[in-house]
């Protein structure tokens, strides 16, 4: 008896649990098939489900969406470039703080850990002042400087953490070799700590194709912002066709949450080792 | 707790390079002096002007949304990290079908902020939403203004914040439960423990520590969350549902008063530092593979 009731139970938690968490995703696919002057009836379900929103947005049919495509690229690109610069400088980093033995490694440690803790939402004001300093307002460079300052931390950590698994004995064999440090790091370390790294690119990756603040406040011509900006526009006005917005907020989340699954196993590894297991 | 990392024996093979460290350092250090130390120096520098802070506490405003961050992190964190605490003994569960659930649980994680809450900005239109809908059609109740009702405004936006970060703590909790041994649960099965007795005396001692650090991790980054307010509400009705992370850009790109935006921020400092210190502190020692 208990143990029907146990199962009941489960069930319950289960709906609910699903429910909650697919209810907004679910609200996003139905909208984004729904006519664009239906959108106000307040529907469960579509009277006329449509798949020409998605023909608006593919043929930038929208004044909102003239720069799709290339907005689109534009994530993209600098997705791409913060991923390649933040894993080169983290796994730099991250062998001069856990392989070598320095003075000031333990607090590069220390600081790149604090600059992680910060939320980077309470330093957008100077770091936007600082930008216009360098001359790197709306240029795409500056966003992906945003994203390596604010995401390089955490691979720095992550992958310190992870390399401590991999025994200094290998490095020691090397040396006896005669392997200089710049060979024990290229042909013993990265190899070695290849599954973290793959961790910390799907999350610099992530975090890139994700960025909302940095975006708007750095980027601002509409050939050069990324979809995000553009998605955020919509924000402020009711009128705006939302089943558009919904149906670029479907394209747009799929590679994110692909991605996500194909390297799930992996980003188990990296955030149990660096994140916050204690 | 483990050894220090630090503490361990190395090897004395690689021993201190100071010149290969500069090397393998100089880009980050570069990208943190020019994108990091700079920006905070600046930051500290504009915050030594006083009248920026009498400028922000003058402001009605500012007080409302200092209530409201507090109230967003008193509520917001602990309701979450109760939930994940719970969620997680369900997800730690062997079934198939959990698993599979588990897996559909991470997409709000997973998916990007800006088409998931503008989704849920729609969802709770008081008009022509979803959840109104629903109401009236389950219940014939009209819901109430989820968005433009100061206190459902906060409200809904903790309910964001949750919807968007449970699945991440919670499966960060899973991972700490999975790592506890199985062989103390044999034991306190063999003493006949009850559900609630195997929770009170050994999962919840293997926890505490994960659970509390976790706690403070995830305070400090709902300070900073950003996107769940302006997505959500914009901050409104009439500025009254912002917290200091959405008001400090207010004030600087709105009010255009970059110094009342950085100052606004700087008043987080009195629960900012403490925690990031602490959490320096554990996540510093806990590096190193831990057990």
């Amino acid at each position: 008896m208990s143990r029907i009731l146990r199962a009941i139970g489960l069930g319950v938690l289960g709906v609910v649990v699903l429910f909650w968490t697919l209810a907004p995703l679910y609200n996003m696919a139905i909208m984004s098939i729904t006519p664009i002057n239906a959108i106000f009836a307040g529907k469960l379900w579509p009277d006329n489900p449509t798949l020409a929103n998605y023909g608006i947005v593919f043929r930038q049919e929208n004044h909102y969406l003239t720069h799709f495509w290339r907005q689109l690229w534009n994530s993209v690109l600098i997705a791409g470039g913060s991923l390649v610069i933040v894993l080169a400088i983290a796994t730099l980093a991250s062998f001069a703080v856990g392989r070598l033995r320095l003075r000031f490694g333990p607090f590069v440690n220390n600081l790149a850990l604090a600059t992680y803790l910060i939320p980077s939402a309470f330093l957008a004001i100077p770091f936007y002042q600082v930008l216009g300093a360098y001359n790197l307002l709306d240029s795409q460079w500056g966003l992906i400087f945003a994203v390596v300052t604010f995401t390089t931390p955490y691979a720095i950590w992550v992958l310190r953490n992870y390399a401590d698994s991999v025994p200094f004995e290998l490095d020691e064999a090397a040396m006896v070799d005669g392997a200089s440090r710049w060979q024990i790091f290229y042909l013993v370390y990265v190899p070695l700590i290849r599954p973290a790294m793959i961790a910390v690119g799907t999350f610099a990756l992530l975090h890139a194709w994700n960025e909302y603040l940095y975006a708007f406040l750095i980027l601002s011509h509409e050939t050069r912002v990324t979809l995000t900006v553009t998605l955020g526009l919509f924000r402020s006005d009711d009128a705006a066709p939302w089943p558009l917005l919904m149906a670029v907020g479907i394209l747009y989340s799929i590679p994110p949450a692909a991605l996500y699954f194909a390297v799930r196993k992996y980003m188990v590894t990296g955030l149990t080792s660096g994140g916050v297991k204690d | 707790m483990t050894d220090n990392a630090a503490a361990a024996p190395k090897p004395p093979l690689i021993s201190s390079d100071s010149a290969w460290g500069l090397f393998f350092l100089f880009p980050y250090v570069v990208v943190f002096a020019m994108f990091v130390a700079y920006p905070i120096g600046y930051a500290a520098y504009l915050a030594t002007n006083l009248k920026a802070y009498v400028r922000i506490f003058d402001d009605p405003i500012y007080w409302r949304t200092a209530w409201n961050t507090l109230l967003f992190l008193l509520i917001g964190v602990n309701l979450k990290m109760i939930l994940a605490l719970f969620l997680s003994g369900f997800f730690a569960l062997p079934h198939f079908w959990v698993r599979v659930l588990g897996a559909l649980f991470l997409l709000p994680w997973a998916v990007p902020h800006i088409p998931s809450i503008m989704s849920i900005r729609w969802m709770l239109n008081s008009e022509w939403g979803m959840v109104n809908t629903l109401l009236f059609d389950l219940f014939r109740i009209d819901g109430p203004n989820w968005l433009t009702n100061p206190s459902y405004g906060l409200g809904s936006i903790i309910a964001v914040h949750i919807w968007k970060y449970l699945p991440f703590w919670t499966m960060i909790l899973v991972a700490g439960r999975m790592a506890i041994p199985k062989d103390l649960y044999d034991a306190a099965a063999v003493d006949g423990a009850t559900a609630f007795q195997r929770f009170r005396h050994v999962t919840w001692p293997q926890l505490k520590t994960l659970f509390l650090t976790s706690t403070m991790l995830t305070t400090i980054w709902s300070l900073g969350d950003f996107n769940s307010v302006y997505l959500l509400t914009g901050g409104g009705p009439a500025d009254r549902t912002n917290t200091l992370a959405t008001m400090g850009i207010r004030y600087a790109f709105r009010g255009a008063d970059f110094e009342a935006g950085i100052v606004t921020m700087v008043s987080a400092i009195p629960i900012l530092v403490p925690l990031v210190i602490l959490l320096t502190r554990r996540l510093g020692k806990a590096g190193g593979r831990q057990a």
